[in-house]
């Protein structure tokens, strides 16, 4: 048994350090091309040593208005979120725990809701945004975002308040509690945990977004994923100060995406396994 | 048990998100569609007009359109099964007991992929594919290829970075199905049988199904909504050899200006999805 073991043993390793490496070293050249000089940078072949320097990121930040875009990015990301946990906890409420007809089908429009490319609401939103003076707003992408953010925040939801047992609510009942009161004070901070993941995934989702914050936006909103792209104009292009860009829009997501590393996959799996 | 419960009650709850999307998600679409009925260019406003199904006939018969449909799929064709066989074995190694601390630390690294930023993923291809001063070309012995300015090569950068993204999302997925399987059955299997493919057909695969479903189904919907990483890398090019529906949806509408054929497009293709979402859930929830 062990003699057929031990050879397997060492395949393991390398495999789960092939995986480790291979996940890792994007991200590994990401960051050291952000500290290579324009010149480094564009070295050939690539360097692997050299001295760091903070440089890209002071003239993105400061200079060419990564920063503003940044917090665009932020201001939009948690309006967006707040608003999909505010109009979708109740939704969510009311599908784990009220009967009534067409639910199903409701829940079937949720799920074709996020199978919907972005394309296909860009084209419509940008001449609507545009007859009614809306580009380049903030809360233009804080409510189109909400086409993709509630759905997610309704079916976790929706999936813990259905975990949550009945009884508690059935005593709360005899006591006279109105089911706004058994929602807010009963169910809802027993499905805080499926309340942060969703915000997690609305956040992730929004800050990540490039299309509609590409289209929609022109200065004033401007998106950090968009500003990212509007770098790759012209020849010459600063390579390093995109990757000092992409650094700072990655970090923020990377946190969290590690925080919520348990629940990911099956917050990306809910809407569809449902 | 349940009370009945007052449909005002009911609509307080859950009328202001429907509502909410209807205004944000369906409006839209009907102007969408009200404007794929039209001769609708951004340059020529003064000459919109209603045209009835004649944008529908030109996507239809536009060959350039199909091809589009067809690479998207052709990449979904490539890339899926790349994803799952990679995965497989990828959580298959993560399910086997032992070397604790190198497998939470893999189960992390696997995280990075999933949380970066679409569209940083495409530019960071850019670098690290560079002719010239990428990385890839350096690690492969100073190989001197051409990735972004060669079709077949360009095509092939996509899926490594698709699969690059995804693979690590299936693999999470199959092992949450893998650690499903009780222990006491599995370990009857492995007496039963030295065959590894044996227990994983017959005693693994079914609690592996749920998630290769949802796999199947996100990453259809994912493929047709492709834009931001292939946006970032090629533009759709060389040529139109990375031109996936949407980045050609897109081009048609925001750097053409033909907005009319553009929503006619962007219809079918809502059309398509709807359609493939209906069949597969048809095909694998057959009690809903």
């Amino acid at each position: 048994m062990s003699a057929r073991k031990q050879p397997s043993l060492w395949g393991q390793i390398i495999l789960l350090s092939l995986i480790i490496m291979i996940c890792v070293f994007p991200f590994y050249w990401m960051v050291t091309t952000s500290l290579k000089t324009h010149i480094v940078a564009l070295q050939t072949p690539p360097a692997w040593i050299f001295e760091p320097t903070l440089q890209n990121y002071r003239e993105a930040l400061f200079e060419d208005g990564v920063l503003r875009t940044l917090i665009n990015s932020l201001v939009i990301a948690l309006s967006t979120t707040a608003l999909a946990v505010l109009l979708g906890v109740p939704a969510a409420f009311a599908l784990a725990r009220f009967e009534f007809r067409g639910k199903k089908d409701l829940w079937f429009w949720f799920i074709t809701n996020r199978m919907v490319s972005p394309i296909v609401l860009a084209l419509p939103f940008f001449l609507i945004a545009r007859n009614l003076g809306m580009l380049d707003k903030h809360i233009t992408l804080i409510l189109i975002y909400l086409t993709f953010n509630l759905p997610i925040v309704i079916w976790i939801v929706t999936d813990q308040f259905r975990g949550i047992p009945y009884d508690l609510d059935e005593s709360a009942r005899l006591e006279g509690a109105s089911q706004f009161t058994i929602m807010t004070k009963i169910c809802l901070p027993l499905a805080m945990p499926g309340v942060a993941v969703s915000s997690i995934f609305a956040f992730i989702f929004s800050w990540n977004e490039l299309m509609f914050g590409m289209v929609l936006t022109r200065s004033e909103a401007k998106t950090a994923p968009a500003m990212a792209v509007s770098f790759m104009e012209g020849y010459n292009l600063p390579y390093g100060k995109i990757m000092a860009t992409s650094t700072l829009i990655v970090i923020p997501v990377l946190i969290f995406a590690l925080l919520a590393s348990k629940q990911l996959v099956r917050g990306l799996t809910m809407g569809a396994v449902k | 048990m349940r009370d009945r419960i007052s449909g005002r009650t009911i609509f307080a709850f859950i009328g202001p998100a429907v509502i909410a999307l209807a205004a944000i998600g369906i409006v839209p679409l009907l102007y969408a569609a009200w404007t794929s009925l039209h001769f609708f260019n951004l340059t020529k406003l003064k000459n919109a007009r209603f045209i009835g199904l004649e944008n529908y006939r030109e996507v239809l018969t536009d060959e350039v359109f199909w091809q589009a449909m067809g690479r998207t799929f052709f990449l979904l064709g490539t890339s899926l099964p790349l994803q799952i066989g990679l995965g497989m074995i990828i959580a298959l190694v993560l399910h086997q007991p032992g070397l604790n601390i190198l497998k939470t630390l893999a189960r992390l690294s696997l995280v990075l992929p999933m949380a970066t930023t679409y569209a940083v993923v495409g530019l960071l291809g850019q670098v690290m594919f560079n002719q010239k001063f990428g990385v890839v070309n350096q690690l492969m012995g100073g190989a001197d290829i051409n990735w972004i300015g060669d079709g077949t090569n360009a095509f092939i950068m996509i899926v490594f970075w698709d699969v690059w993204q995804w693979t690590p999302f299936v693999a999470l997925v199959l092992l949450a199905g893998l650690t499903m399987v009780p222990g006491e059955v599995e370990e009857a299997a492995r007496l039963e049988t030295k065959s590894r493919w044996t227990v994983l057909r017959y005693v693994q695969l079914p609690f592996l199904l749920p998630g290769l479903v949802a796999v199947l189904i996100l990453r259809t919907a994912d493929t047709l909504k492709l834009f931001d990483m292939v946006f970032t890398l090629t533009r759709g090019g060389p040529g139109a050899s990375t031109e996936f529906i949407s980045l050609m949806i897109q081009r048609v509408g925001f750097r053409g200006f033909d907005q009319g054929l553009a929503s006619a497009q962007a219809i079918i293709l809502l059309i398509i999805t709807i359609v493939l979402a209906q069949i597969y859930i048809r095909v694998f929830y057959k009690e809903v």
